[in-house]
C-alpha cells in the first residue's frame, strides 16, 4: 500500500527514447484532454482528475493489463480496451463510466470479491479491491462459495517469516504487482507467480519462506500490493496513520526521501516518497524497515559525568552536564594551552549541526583542530576532485545512470552499501548498457539475474593506481583520447606531461599484469570499452580512497575521465559513492580542519575576515590537527580533550590498540551519542544525541543534494543535537542563539558561495536542491563542470604507482580487504538494534576454498587472524567470491574486532586509513581468542 | 608520512618542483605543531626522511 494521499497515476510517464514534444487532444468522459504522445489513457484521466478504477497497474510499473477493471470504451473501436495498456490518440473519445463497462467492471470486480470476500483484510479501508469494490457497491459475490477456490487449491500457511511484513495468501490476487515491482523497481527477481489457473500463487524463490529466499526485503513489493496479501507488521499492529512527515534517510549516501507515518506519536511506517529525485520512490531494508533503533532501550536519554573512565557514570541535569563539560575545556586550555582541545563533527548529523560543531571549535574553542569521520572513508575524494576537477564532490545526480552507456564501478558494491541506486543501475544493466567492475573480489553485480559484467578485473588489494594507469595508457597510446575536449577544456601542459607518463611501457597493461594480476587483455578490453562508451560513467566506493594511494586513484580516475571527454553532461561523469548519509555534507560545512566550508582554506585572508565579519572572533589562519593527529598528539601530552558527536572511533578507526591508548590519555572526552559506544567507554562526559527522526535539519547526499530532515517525534532526551552544542558553545562564553536550524542554513548560505540560494523555503519549495545553488545556478546544479571545470581548466595528475608498505610475507601470507553487507551498516549501532539481525548476526571472514583447504579450515570453523597491528577471530565462510590468496570481512559488530588487525598506513594526501589493504595469516582456533573473551566482557560502564 | 608524500611528488622529473610540491602540501594540510617537529627531526639529522622529504623539510624551515 503506497503512502497516504499518494496519487496513483496508473501507468509511469513515458520514458526513454526521444523526449516527446508532440501534445495528443482528445476527450474523456466528455472533458477536453492534452497530454504527451505515448500517454496511457488511464494516466490521461488521472492527470484531468477522474482515475479510473485499476488493480493490476501502478504508476511505478510498466502496465501489464490483467486485472481487466480498468476497461475503457472508445468511440470507434471494438470491444473494451484496457486503459492501462492503450496509448491516447489525437481526436479519440473515451467514456469510462457507461453503462456498459460499469456492468463489466462490476461483475469482474464480483468475481475477485469471490476470491477475496469483502472484510477479510486487517484494514479494508487499505484495501484497493475492498474499496473499489465498495465504490460500486459490491457487498458480497454473487459467484462466492462456502468455500473459495484458492481455499482449496492453494497452500493456507501465512508466512510471516520476514521480520518486518506477513505474506497471506488468501488475500491475495494474483495481480503481479509485487512480482513487477520485484523485478522492475528492485531488480532481484526473487518473486515469482507459481502454478496455473486457479493455483496460481506467489512465491518467494523455490516456494521458500520470504526470510530464506533471495528476498533483500526492500519492501516494494508491500508497497505495491493492492489488498493485504502482503503488509507490514507495523501497520497490521498499530492501524492507520495520523500524520505523515516527509523526511530524509539517515543510512548510505543515497540519502532516500521517505514518508514517515505517525500513529498515536510513533512511526507506525516508513514509505519511499515518490517525488524523492534521489531514490525515485524506491528503498531497502534498512531505510524503509529499519528504523527501530530510534526507539530501542538501549538509547540513551540522560546526561551523565564521572571523574574518570574507571568510575561509574552520574546521571545529571542537562545543566550540570553541560557546565562540567565547558568547565573541563576551559581548565585543559587555560593549563596545556587553546590547541590542547578538539571536537569532530558527524556525517550522521545534519549539516546544521556539523556547521555548528566546527563553528564552536574554530569561535568558541579558537582552534581549528576539527575534523570529521569523513577522514577514514572519502577525505581522499574531496582532495583528488578538488585538485583535478576544480570541486571536491561528485558531478552527476543518480538519474544520469539512465544515461549511460558503459558503467565502471570501482572498489564499491552497490548492491550491498548503496542498494536503492544499485537498483537504478541494475535497471539501466537491463536496458542494454555495458559493465566494467575493478575490485578484488566477486561483488553481485558481476552476475546477478539479467546482468553480467563484461569485464571483472579482479585486482589485488592494493594495486588500484596500477589498474587505472594500465587503463589509460591503453586508452593514450591507442588513440582513444578525446583532444578537441581536452584542447578546449584542460591545462596543455598537465596533459602532455601526463600522457606522456602514462604512455611509458612501465605503465602498459603487460608490466601492471605482474602488479595487479589482472591478465592484459581484459585491461586492453575494459580500456577500450570504457572510452568507445559513447557514454561511459565512473562509480567507486571506498575500495578506491581506502588506501596509501586514494588520492593517487582519485586522480587517476579524474585523468580518464577527462581524457575520455567524459565529464561534463549526462550519462558520464566521476561519482563518489559516499558511505554515510552526510558524508558530502559534512565536508560542504568546514568539518576539515583546514578548511571553512565550501572548502576555502582557513589562509585565505579574505574568507577569514568573512567568518571573522559574522562570527564576531578572530580566526586561526592555520590547519588544525586531523583524527589521526590527534590521537599522537595525545599520546604526547599535547592533546587532553574532545567533544565527539556521533562518532565511534574506538571501533571504526584502524589500529585500536593504538586509538584506545590516545582515548585513555585524554583528560576530558565529551560524547554525544544516541548509544554508549566503544568510544564512550573512554568518555568523561556523555550527552545523549537525538535521532534523526527527532529534530529538523539537512542531509545532502552524494549527488550533492540537499533534502530537509523534518521532526518525526520529539527528542527522547529533550534536546536535539544542535540544540546541545548551542548551550555548549553559551556555557563556554561564545553566544549562539539559533531557535531553529533555518537560521543555521541561512548562516551557512551567507557565508558559504555554493549554497548562497538555499533555504529552507526554496527546500519546501523544491524538494531537494543540488549545491551549487547561487546566482548562477537559482535550482540548483544537476551535473557539474558543463562546459568547462570549476577549476577553470582541468588538471592532469601524474599518478605514478607506489606500492603500499602493508606486504604479504611468509609470515602473513594473505591480504584481507573489507566491506558491507546489505542488512547491516558501518559499525551496526543502528542496524543491530533492529530485528535486520535476522539477516546477518556476526561478521564472518570469506576466504577462498584453496587457501580454506590449505589449512585445514572448514565453513564455520573459527579462525584465527592475526596481522602486523593485531588478532582478532572470525567464523570463516568458504566461497570463491575472493581470489585466492585474499580473504574478506565485514566490520559491523564490535565483538569482530576487525579494526584490531587493520594497520595505521594511511593515505599520503589525507590520512585516511588503509582498510582495504592488511597482511594477515589465518589459523584454525578451537574457540574464541582470549581478547574476545576480554572484550565481551568489558561491557560498558554501569550508571551509578 | 613527509616519505608518502614525497613518493606522490618524487614522479615529478624536476626534483626542486617535488620538493616543494611536498612543502606546499605541508604547508596547506599539516598543523603547526607538526611542521615544528619534522622541522627539529631535520634538524637532528632527519634520519629515515627520502631526499625529496628531507629537501621538503628544508624549504618549509625558510621563513615566508
Amino acid at each position: 500500500m503506497y503512502a497516504s494521499k499518494y496519487h496513483d497515476l496508473g501507468t509511469p510517464a513515458r520514458s526513454g527514447g526521444e523526449p516527446v514534444t508532440l501534445e495528443i487532444a482528445l476527450e474523456i468522459d466528455g472533458v477536453p484532454v492534452t497530454v504527451p504522445a505515448g500517454t496511457s489513457i488511464m494516466r490521461a484521466a488521472a492527470l484531468a482528475g477522474g482515475d479510473i478504477p485499476k488493480l493490476c497497474a501502478t504508476d511505478t510499473l510498466k502496465a501489464f493489463g490483467s486485472c481487466r477493471v480498468c476497461l475503457v470504451e472508445i468511440e470507434g473501436r471494438k470491444g473494451f480496451p484496457a486503459s492501462c495498456t492503450t496509448e491516447v490518440a489525437a481526436g479519440m473519445k473515451v467514456h469510462t463510466k457507461s453503462d456498459a463497462v460499469n456492468k463489466l467492471r462490476r461483475s469482474v470486480l464480483e468475481l475477485y470479491v469471490s476470491e477475496h470476500p469483502m472484510g477479510s483484510c486487517p484494514d479494508g479501508s487499505r484495501c484497493e479491491l475492498e474499496t473499489l469494490a465498495s465504490a460500486h457497491g459490491i457487498a458480497e459475490s454473487r459467484f462466492a462459495g462456502v468455500d473459495t477456490a484458492r481455499d482449496l487449491h492453494t497452500p493456507k500457511p501465512v508466512d510471516a517469516s520476514n521480520p518486518y511484513f506477513r505474506f497471506d495468501n488468501d488475500l491475495c490476487i494474483v495481480c503481479s504487482r509485487c512480482v513487477r515491482a520485484c523485478e522492475d523497481t528492485q531488480g532481484t527477481f526473487a518473486l515469482t507467480i507459481e502454478g496455473r489457473g486457479i493455483e496460481s500463487r506467489v512465491s518467494a524463490s523455490q516456494q521458500q519462506p520470504f526470510l530464506e529466499s533471495e528476498c533483500v526485503s526492500c519492501g516494494a513489493c508491500v508497497e505495491a500490493c493492492p489488498t493485504g496479501a502482503l503488509m507490514e507488521k507495523s501497520v497490521i499492529t498499530a492501524g492507520l496513520p495520523q500524520a505523515a512527515v516527509t523526511t530524509t534517510c539517515a543510512y548510505c549516501g543515497v540519502g532516500c526521501s521517505l514518508v514517515a507515518e505517525v500513529t498515536d506519536g510513533a512511526v507506525s511506517r516508513m514509505v519511499p516518497n515518490r517525488d524523492g529525485r534521489a531514490n525515485q520512490g524506491h528503498a531497502c531494508v534498512k531505510g524503509r524497515f529499519a528504523y527501530g533503533y530510534a526507539t530501542h532501550e538501549d538509547r540513551v536519554t540522560q546526561p551523565m559525568i564521572r571523574k574518570r573512565i574507571t568510575d561509574d557514570w552520574r546521571v545529571v541535569s542537562w545543566d550540570e552536564a553541560i557546565a562540567h563539560a565547558a568547565s573541563e575545556f576551559k581548565r585543559i586550555q587555560a593549563a596545556h594551552g587553546r590547541d590542547s582541545i578538539g571536537g569532530i563533527t558527524s556525517s550522521r548529523c545534519t549539516n546544521e549541526e556539523t556547521f555548528l560543531v566546527q563553528k564552536l571549535v574554530r569561535a568558541a574553542f579558537g582552534t581549528n583542530n576539527v575534523d570529521t569521520c569523513a577522514r577514514v572513508c572519502h577525505s581522499p575524494t574531496g582532495y583528488g576532485l578538488k585538485h583535478t576537477l576544480g570541486e571536491s564532490a561528485g558531478t552527476q545526480e543518480f538519474v544520469s545512470v539512465q544515461h549511460a552507456d558503459v558503467m565502471v564501478v570501482i572498489g564499491a558494491s552497490p548492491t550491498e552499501a548503496h542498494p536503492v541506486f544499485a537498483s537504478q543501475m541494475k535497471r539501466r544493466l537491463r536496458a542494454g548498457a555495458r559493465l566494467i567492475v575493478i575490485d578484488p573480489r566477486a561483488i553481485a553485480l558481476v552476475k546477478t539475474p539479467h546482468v553480467e559484467a563484461d569485464y571483472h578485473l579482479r585486482l589485488l588489494p592494493g594495486t588500484n593506481v596500477a589498474v587505472i594507469n594500465a587503463l589509460a595508457h591503453v586508452v593514450v597510446t591507442e588513440g582513444l583520447t578525446k583532444e578537441q575536449y581536452i584542447a578546449d577544456r584542460c591545462e596543455a601542459a598537465s596533459y602532455e606531461k601526463w600522457k606522456k607518463f602514462v604512455s611509458d611501457p612501465v605503465n602498459s597493461p603487460e608490466a601492471m599484469e605482474k602488479v595487479s594480476g589482472v591478465p592484459a587483455a581484459l585491461l586492453r578490453g575494459a580500456a577500450r570499452l570504457y572510452a568507445q562508451g559513447p557514454n561511459s560513467a565512473i562509480y567507486y566506493g571506498l575500495g578506491v580512497t581506502e588506501h596509501s594511494q586514494g588520492t593517487t586513484m582519485v586522480m587517476g580516475i579524474a585523468n580518464l575521465a577527462m581524457a575520455t571527454g567524459n565529464l561534463g553532461r549526462e550519462g558520464v561523469g566521476v561519482s563518489p559513492l559516499r558511505g554515510q548519509n552526510n558524508v558530502q555534507g559534512s565536508c560542504d560545512m568546514g568539518s576539515f580542519p583546514h578548511e571553512f566550508s565550501g572548502y576555502r582554506h582557513v589562509s585565505d585572508d579574505a574568507t577569514r575576515a568573512l567568518f571573522e565579519s559574522m562570527w564576531k572572533v578572530q580566526l586561526g589562519s592555520e590547519p588544525g590537527l586531523r583524527i589521526p593527529n590527534m590521537f599522537e598528539a595525545a599520546l604526547d601530552g599535547s592533546f587532553r580533550g574532545l567533544y565527539i558527536q556521533g562518532e565511534d572511533f574506538a571501533q571504526s578507526d584502524p589500529n585500536t590498540a593504538h586509538v584506545t591508548a590516545a582515548l585513555s590519555a585524554m583528560e576530558c572526552i565529551v560524547i554525544q551519542d544516541i548509544f554508549h559506544n566503544e568510544t564512550s567507554k573512554f568518555a568523561h562526559v556523555f550527552l545523549p544525541g537525538s535521532s534523526f527522526l527527532e529534530k529538523d535539519g539537512t542531509f545532502t547526499n552524494a549527488e550533492r543534494r540537499i533534502s530537509r530532515v523534518r521532526k518525526v517525534i520529539e527528542p527522547l532526551a529533550g534536546l536535539a543535537d544542535w540544540e546541545v552544542t548551542v548551550r555548549l558553545s553559551n556555557a563556554l562564553g561564545y553566544p549562539m542563539s539559533y531557535s531553529h536550524p533555518s537560521q543555521i542554513m541561512d548562516e551557512i548560505a551567507a557565508l558559504t558561495p555554493t549554497f548562497t540560494g538555499v533555504s529552507y523555503e526554496k527546500l519546501d519549495h523544491l524538494g531537494s536542491i543540488q549545491w551549487p545553488c547561487n546566482e548562477k545556478a537559482p535550482q540548483g546544479t544537476p551535473t557539474m563542470h558543463v562546459g568547462s571545470f570549476v577549476r577553470g581548466k582541468g588538471k592532469f595528475y601524474v599518478t605514478a604507482y607506489v606500492p603500499t608498505n602493508e606486504r604479504t610475507s611468509s609470515r602473513y601470507p594473505l591480504l584481507l580487504t573489507t566491506g558491507r553487507v546489505l542488512t547491516q551498516y558501518n559499525v551496526g549501532a543502528q542496524t543491530r538494534r533492529t530485528a535486520n539481525m535476522a539477516w546477518h548476526s556476526e561478521d564472518r571472514l570469506e576466504l577462498h576454498p584453496h587457501d580454506a583447504e590449505a589449512r585445514g579450515i572448514e565453513h564455520g570453523d573459527w579462525v584465527g587472524i592475526t596481522s602486523r597491528a593485531g588478532d582478532t577471530v572470525l567464523r570463516v565462510e568458504i566461497t570463491d567470491r575472493v581470489a585466492p590468496g585474499v580473504v574478506y570481512t565485514t566490520f559491523h559488530f564490535p565483538e569482530s574486532g576487525a579494526n584490531l588487525i587493520t594497520t595505521e598506513n594511511s593515505d599520503w594526501a589525507t590520512n585516511c586509513p588503509e582498510y582495504k589493504v592488511t597482511a594477515v595469516q589465518v589459523v584454525k582456533v578451537a574457540q574464541p581468542a582470549a581478547w574476545r573473551l576480554r572484550h565481551q566482557a568489558k561491557l560498558p560502564a554501569t550508571v551509578g | 608520512m613527509a616519505n608518502d608524500i614525497a613518493a606522490f611528488f618524487d614522479s615529478e622529473p624536476d626534483k626542486n618542483v617535488a620538493a616543494e610540491g611536498v612543502r606546499f602540501h605541508m604547508s596547506r594540510f599539516w598543523d603547526p605543531r607538526m611542521r615544528r617537529e619534522i622541522i627539529a627531526h631535520v634538524g637532528a639529522g632527519g634520519a629515515g626522511l627520502t631526499p625529496t622529504a628531507r629537501h621538503a623539510v628544508e624549504l618549509l624551515a625558510v621563513p615566508r
